[in-house]
């Protein structure tokens, strides 16, 4: 464990991208197994003990710090984990022996119950000290939050082991923790683990946002970038799964889509609902938010499968068959692909269409035209590339639309968590539910905590500490002096927000020192860009 | 801007420039010059003398050795273990005793008398770490910690970060008790102060200028310069260095993030909330007041041990850089 606390600790404090490789990589060669494979897991957010949970850490504090004092500490702090590793009672007499292993804890807190989750754990903490303690909350409560990407720690194993980061993709996710066939294989112990025995997921080929490169149409060819989800369906044995973003499985939520393919294949494409806005007409899809209503449903009911139906449009196709098209050009990839629609069920499978444009300048033309469509923008796809694994530089791009922006007036402010702990770096706006010369008052609309940089957050922090007029807790209301253009991609009609609106995905785009807040946007305006 | 003794016309550490002054120690939030009069400890003077140059008007209040102010009150300078010359300072009038700490400590400093423990009727104490989670662990700990770290990186030279006055000669006087007897190089806004601190009697040892010295001899040197150099263009003169700091605030892992911090010393010279809730215990005044800093947690602990206690919104007193 102490290992453990160092590697998170060095980790939490080194800048560099390489300084983090080498760190995780030294430890995954020098430690024993199974710790290094639970190290692994969770740097790569693949622990779980439900029966510890955040609250059950709290609840240990309630017992031993008093409430006002510990959520001092937590505001100043920034870290449920930290806070509870530093206010934990050392206990006396000090407690003799070694400190518990990762395997230990594993194996302890994986039979636990509800019920003795809080003893043992509290009997764990006494074994260890402020570095152990930090490290032990957040193994346990599976939230690591410390900046480190599944990515990084895959490339960092293959570091360690020198061998290639595509292989570490391709082999992992057969695999669950603590990964002994994984590093039976990188240790060069055994040959690699099967993939072709179940309906596995492959890490998602990405875009790299479209900036100042230059591109032509003739290499390249343009789809929409639609609004859902990227979804990856595969089916081996006579068993289909369907894999979001992350590989996580969501083939229970989506029953209609992982019913619907019933031969060997991997696909890749956008899940979607019906609806009439995403391609205009009726049969297309609807907006984000209806897809929403359907996500982290564990079981699906008859009413939700008829009202808001799910489907798929299609991008690639990566195996065919038993036959792996990864390699190929897109060019082939498209063709086989094509050539698969007809055994493909019409209702819950259609084609991404390319878009027909003479050249980059009506392409942006085109792209400009669907803002109403709901449509996130324009992917485009080398026609060469093969399909491999993450952002590979030249190979895809999106090209998102333009964002939207609006004027808001700063209404509270909330400390940030982790770099940011001590700056008020979370920030509530509104916009004047009418005239506001005329007495209109502010209504909250969107809630952002980036887009600024490190010297703005600096005098933004100063802005809500000198400019407070009233305390809620850990919340500070401002003066609504200061205005902020914000943007946002969308914005969609919300009952559970006082405004009647909800932003999707909004950022503080410019501080407007020089406007002054009445002349702020009404939420009026705001209205009228619902889609 | 400060507390305002009112019989005596004069005030405690204000923040503008005033007829009559308290000083309770040389940090620039505490001490400031263009003061009328002034009333510090010898080593106080000698270092707003460095800073300010020597002022008209300054009072040597030694420690111990009543000062009668007029107006009935009398002061009286008290160790306070913050730094060189730092001070507490009791106010006696009509028969009452206040105390104002100014910033103090209680663990051992090589580098400063101990704070003096005295009974008062009011206790005015500061909070700059007024939180349960900061506990200071023992210097030695954390010296030892700066030079291993020195030890495994012998092509590279440790660069701390302290505080010009008091925590850079008080790492550097504790890194000599630890058995370091190679030369320790400066960041040229610490010779002054070193100086000063030899001058009063507190041997630091080989002190050279980091300046003009070649790059390769610095490798596995221990180098200290001012917070604000740490990760600027003065440290790219250095190979490749292993950036500490020396602060409490160092006991919050994002704290050392957010300063691009790679090795956290806890190293404080104000009180932890141990020695705060200790020292207010051993005070046992009737009254405690909680000037700057973390106010309302001290007051939290003054109300679960039945304690009288309040909060004295002070501003201007800025200690992120302890």
């Amino acid at each position: 464990m102490q290992r453990f606390a160092t590697l998170l600790d060095g980790l939490l404090l080194t800048l560099s991208r390489n300084g983090k490789l080498a760190l995780i990589a030294d430890y995954l060669r020098e430690t024993p197994d199974p710790d290094r494979g639970w190290a692994l897991a969770a740097l790569t957010g693949a622990v779980d003990f439900p029966a510890v949970k955040a609250g059950t850490v709290r609840s240990l504090m309630a017992e031993r710090v008093d409430p006002v004092l510990w959520a001092l500490s937590r505001d100043f702090v920034g870290d449920t984990a930290e806070t509870a590793s530093l206010l934990w009672p050392e206990p006396e007499p000090a407690p003799q022996g070694a400190a518990p292993t990762l395997g230990e804890i594993v194996t302890a807190l994986s039979i636990a119950t509800r019920a003795s989750a809080p003893a043992l754990l509290a009997s764990l903490l006494d074994r260890l000290d402020t570095a152990g303690r930090y490290a032990l909350i957040k193994f346990a409560t599976g939230a690591l939050r410390i900046g480190i990407s599944a990515r990084l720690a895959k490339v960092a194993f293959a570091q360690a082991f020198a061998v290639p980061v595509d292989e570490v993709e391709e082999y992992w996710y057969g695999q669950s923790p603590p990964y002994a066939p994984l590093f039976l294989w990188a240790t060069g112990a055994c040959p690699p683990p099967r993939t072709d025995l179940l309906p596995l997921f492959r890490s998602f080929m990405l875009a790299h946002p479209l900036e100042n490169e230059v591109i032509s149409l003739d290499d390249y060819v343009a789809e929409w970038k639609w609004d859902g989800i990227r979804v990856q369906l595969v089916h081996v044995n006579g068993e289909t799964r369907v894999y979001s973003r992350g590989g996580d499985e969501i083939s229970a939520s989506f029953p209609e889509i992982a019913g619907a393919l019933p031969f060997p294949a991997l696909l890749d494409g956008e899940l979607l609902v019906r609806g009439d806005q995403q391609g205009g007409e009726a049969g297309g899809a609807a907006s984000f938010n209806a897809l929403q209503q359907r996500l982290g449903r564990k079981t699906v009911s008859k009413a939700v499968l008829a009202e808001a139906p799910a489907f798929v449009r299609l991008y690639d196709v990566l195996i065919d068959g038993g036959e792996d098209l990864r390699e190929q050009p897109w060019t082939s990839r498209r063709a086989r692909l094509e050539a698969l629609m007809p055994r493909l069920d019409p209702k819950r499978f259609d084609l991404s269409e390319t878009i027909a444009a003479a050249n980059m300048e009506a392409l942006a033309e085109i792209r400009a035209g669907a803002r109403n469509a709901a449509i996130e923008g324009v992917m485009l796809k080398h026609r060469a590339s093969p399909y491999v694994a993450g952002r590979r530089a030249g190979l895809w791009y999106k090209w998102k639309r333009a964002p939207l922006l609006v004027d808001c007036v700063l209404m509270y402010a909330q400390r940030g968590s982790g770099k940011r702990s001590s700056f008020y770096s979370d920030f509530t706006f509104g916009c004047w539910d009418g005239d506001p010369d005329a007495g209109a008052e502010l209504l909250p609309v969107g809630k952002a905590y980036f887009g600024f940089t490190d010297k703005e957050l600096k005098w933004l922090d100063r802005h809500v500490r000198q400019n407070t007029v009233a305390k809620f807790g850990p919340v500070r209301e401002t003066d609504k002096s200061l205005v902020f253009e914000v943007a946002f991609d969308s914005v969609h009609a919300s009952k559970r927000h006082k405004s009647g609106v909800a932003m999707r995905f909004p950022r503080i785009n410019r501080i407007r020192q020089d406007k002054p807040a009445h002349e702020a946007d009404r939420l009026e305006t705001l209205r009228a860009m619902v889609t | 801007m400060g507390i305002r003794v009112v019989p005596a016309d004069a005030w405690i550490d204000p923040s503008r420039a005033v007829a009559r002054a308290l000083v309770t120690h040389g940090h620039a939030d505490h001490a400031r010059g263009g003061h009328g009069q002034t009333i510090a400890t010898p080593a106080t003077l000698a270092i707003m003398g460095v800073r300010y140059g020597v002022a008209d008007g300054a009072v040597q209040a030694c420690y111990h050795a009543p000062v009668a102010l007029g107006g009935g009150v009398t002061a009286t300078f008290l160790p306070a273990g913050h730094v060189l010359g730092s001070a507490q300072i009791l106010l006696e009038y009509a028969g009452e005793r206040v105390i104002v700490t100014g910033d103090y400590k209680r663990s051992p400093d090589l580098t400063c008398l101990p704070f003096a423990v005295t009974p008062c009727d009011l206790f005015i104490t500061e909070a700059t770490f007024g939180l349960p989670v900061f506990r200071h662990p023992p210097i030695a700990d954390e010296i030892a910690r700066l030079l291993a770290a020195r030890a495994a990186n012998p092509e590279r030279c440790v660069l701390v970060g302290a505080y010009a006055l008091g925590k850079a000669q008080r790492v550097i006087a504790e890194l000599r008790a630890a058995g370091w007897d190679e030369p320790v190089y400066l960041h040229g806004a610490m010779e002054t102060m070193c100086r000063l601190y030899e001058a009063q009697g507190v041997p630091l040892g080989d002190l050279r200028p980091a300046a003009g010295v070649p790059k390769a001899e610095l490798a596995g040197a221990i180098v200290i310069c001012p917070p604000s150099a740490l990760n600027d263009r003065w440290s790219r003169r250095l190979p490749d260095p292993l950036t500490a700091m020396a602060s409490g605030w160092m006991r919050v892992r994002q704290r050392a993030r957010q300063r691009g911090v790679e090795l956290p010393l806890v190293i404080s010279d104000h009180a932890d909330w141990d020695e705060l809730t200790t020292t207010i215990t051993e005070v046992n005044p009737a009254e405690t007041w909680i000037t700057h800093g973390r106010e309302e947690a001290l007051l939290r602990w003054c109300e679960l041990h039945q304690r009288r206690a309040r909060a004295l919104a002070l501003t201007g007193y800025e200690d992120e850089d302890d």
